[in-house]
């Protein structure tokens, strides 16, 4: 590990991840150690993971399985492909995915935004619970799964069953839908809805680049909120 | 859990490295299957000649063994033992004669592969040992698929172990687990298949079987057990001329390929492609579900 005043730069190829990962749990809300570099993650599973610091962690390289997961206030950003599960449980702060991520990218996020700029296979966003996500490029087969709260915006095209299941969240598709899954609905695309995208995005990266009225927007029709006698077999 | 790996390659002046490469893609899934390993190398091979894969206990005189059935067949028979596992090499037109002296001549003996150029060798224990027991890193060929497993599905023995063959140069290397295998096995043994373990992916292999015995092609073969295969699977399969991927429709179990202009390359994870040559400019991606994907040699 060297570093600078502000940055850090670690190397996976000589730290062990578990010693990475311990220094970046230790920083505190003031920390001066803003910047963290780290190179060679080989994709390691679990980089970064845990972090509670207002700080920039830039890796270089593609990561394995739940890169970033619970983060709170730091900014991650993977200049590579995720594995599995990037960004679970994020609560607040920013993942951003240069290149592809893998499956259930967001799952349970509470808050915060994940960004990828490619494509998300299946499951994105799964139980999402507040995360924003925008995704660049496509998302695979049941995104949105459960989503409770929060907001899954797709530049490109959605697989098959897009929300199913799902309560609360906004879902935006600028492309095709495969198919909706349970109880999910095209809904009206309003000036407000449109306004509320055009915020998402810019919190993105996006401000002014994206015309907001090419989407289309999905959510519950809330008939499987109560119990129906006719669903009984 | 499970991991695969699959490798395949376009470059010929990487194939003295098939194994040097495999091993170290096996090596790093050891975590994702602990319980034991296996692989199948595509290596050299002569027309009209066929190459068994046996099987024995670990202190398995196969010159022996071969010098019996040599006499007994009257031809001359090729040998190389790698720890456990023999390989034979004789005329082709001479398989099933020695299959029928290996009943009575070495009834301890199991064939666990046969092909032109198809070598499987499995065996229970920590995949970067069993790679090692095998000298994994020292064999050379084309393509190969390999295996760590995890058992959910069956017991612990090298029968349950991957890869499993599918016929003639064809083999099979799965993680998942299939929920309807039992079934499915019913109407094989009905077909005449016979079955060595109570394993899912032999019963997926005995499919893939059965189906291109009554004239499919393997891309076929792969297309029908998208419909009559239920459960979790990603499939690697090598053929004496490829190999393909197929992942069940839910995509449950991971996948990452890796193509450059020398090879194409398949793991349950990306860790397993780390030390691939040049695999910072590979074109990475995570194969579709319900998609079969197939690269062949060219003839």
């Amino acid at each position: 590990m060297t570093s600078g005043d502000r940055t850090h730069v670690v190397d996976l190829a000589s730290t062990p991840l578990r010693q990475l990962n311990s220094a970046l749990h230790r920083l505190r809300p003031d920390t001066n150690q803003t910047l963290w570099r780290i190179a060679n993650p080989r994709g390691s599973h679990s980089v970064a993971v845990g972090v509670d610091a207002p700080i920039t962690i830039e890796i270089d390289g593609h990561v394995g399985y739940y890169c970033a997961g619970m983060n709170k206030n730091a900014t991650v950003v993977v200049n590579g492909n995720a594995g599995v599960g990037v960004a679970e449980n994020i609560m607040s702060g920013t993942v951003h995915v240069k290149g592809d991520a893998s499956q259930s990218a967001g799952a349970t996020g509470c808050g915060g935004t994940l960004v990828i700029d490619g494509n998300a296979s299946a499951r994105c966003g799964i139980s999402m619970k507040g995360v924003d996500i925008v995704v660049k490029g496509n998302v695979g087969h049941m995104s949105a799964f459960m989503a409770q709260a929060g907001t899954l915006a797709v530049l490109g095209d959605a697989g098959e069953s897009l929300g199913d299941s799902i309560y609360e969240a906004r879902l935006y598709v600028r492309g095709a839908v495969q198919g909706l899954g349970a109880d999910c609905i095209e809904k009206p695309m309003t000036d407000h809805h449109k306004a509320k995208l055009a915020r998402k995005l810019a919190a993105a990266g996006l401000a002014g680049a994206i015309d907001v009225s090419q989407f289309r927007r999905y959510g519950s029709a809330r008939r499987l909120y109560h119990f129906h006698v006719d669903n009984v077999y | 859990m499970c991991g695969i790996v699959g490798l395949f390659l376009k470059d010929p002046k990487l194939e003295p490295e098939l194994g040097r490469l495999m091993t170290a893609m096996l090596g790093v899934l050891c975590d994702r299957g602990p319980d034991s390993a296996g692989f199948a190398v595509f290596g050299p091979g002569a027309a009209g000649m066929v190459k068994l894969t046996l099987r024995g206990a670990e202190n398995t005189d196969f010159p022996a063994v071969v010098q019996k059935l040599s006499q007994a067949l009257g031809v001359e028979i090729a040998t190389q033992g790698r720890h456990t596992h023999g390989i034979l090499t004789l005329p082709a037109d001479r398989e099933a004669d020695l299959r029928m002296a290996l009943r009575t001549l070495a009834p301890d003996l199991t064939v666990v592969g046969a092909g032109q150029r198809m070598e499987l060798y499995k065996e229970v224990g920590r995949p970067d040992l069993v790679a090692s027991r095998f000298g994994l890193d020292r064999m050379s060929g084309t393509h190969g698929i390999g295996h760590t497993r995890m058992a959910t599905e069956s017991a612990v023995t090298t029968d349950g172990a991957h890869p499993f063959s599918t016929g003639l140069d064809q083999c099979l290397v799965h993680n998942g687990s299939l929920s309807n295998h039992n079934a499915v096995r019913r109407n094989l043994l009905r077909e005449g298949l016979e079955f060595a373990t109570d394993n899912d992916s032999e019963v997926a292999a005995g499919y893939l079987t059965a189906r291109m015995h009554k004239g499919a092609s393997l891309r076929q073969a792969l297309t029908d057990a998208l419909s009559d295969l239920d459960g979790f699977y990603t499939f690697v399969v090598g053929t004496e001329s490829g190999f393909g991927v197929l992942r069940d429709p839910i995509a449950c179990k991971p996948a990452v390929m890796a193509e450059t202009e020398r090879y194409v390359a398949f793991g349950s994870e990306y860790r397993a492609l780390v030390d691939l040559p040049d695999i910072d400019n590979a074109r990475i991606w995570e194969p579709e579900p319900a998609t079969i994907y197939f690269w062949e040699r060219p003839n």
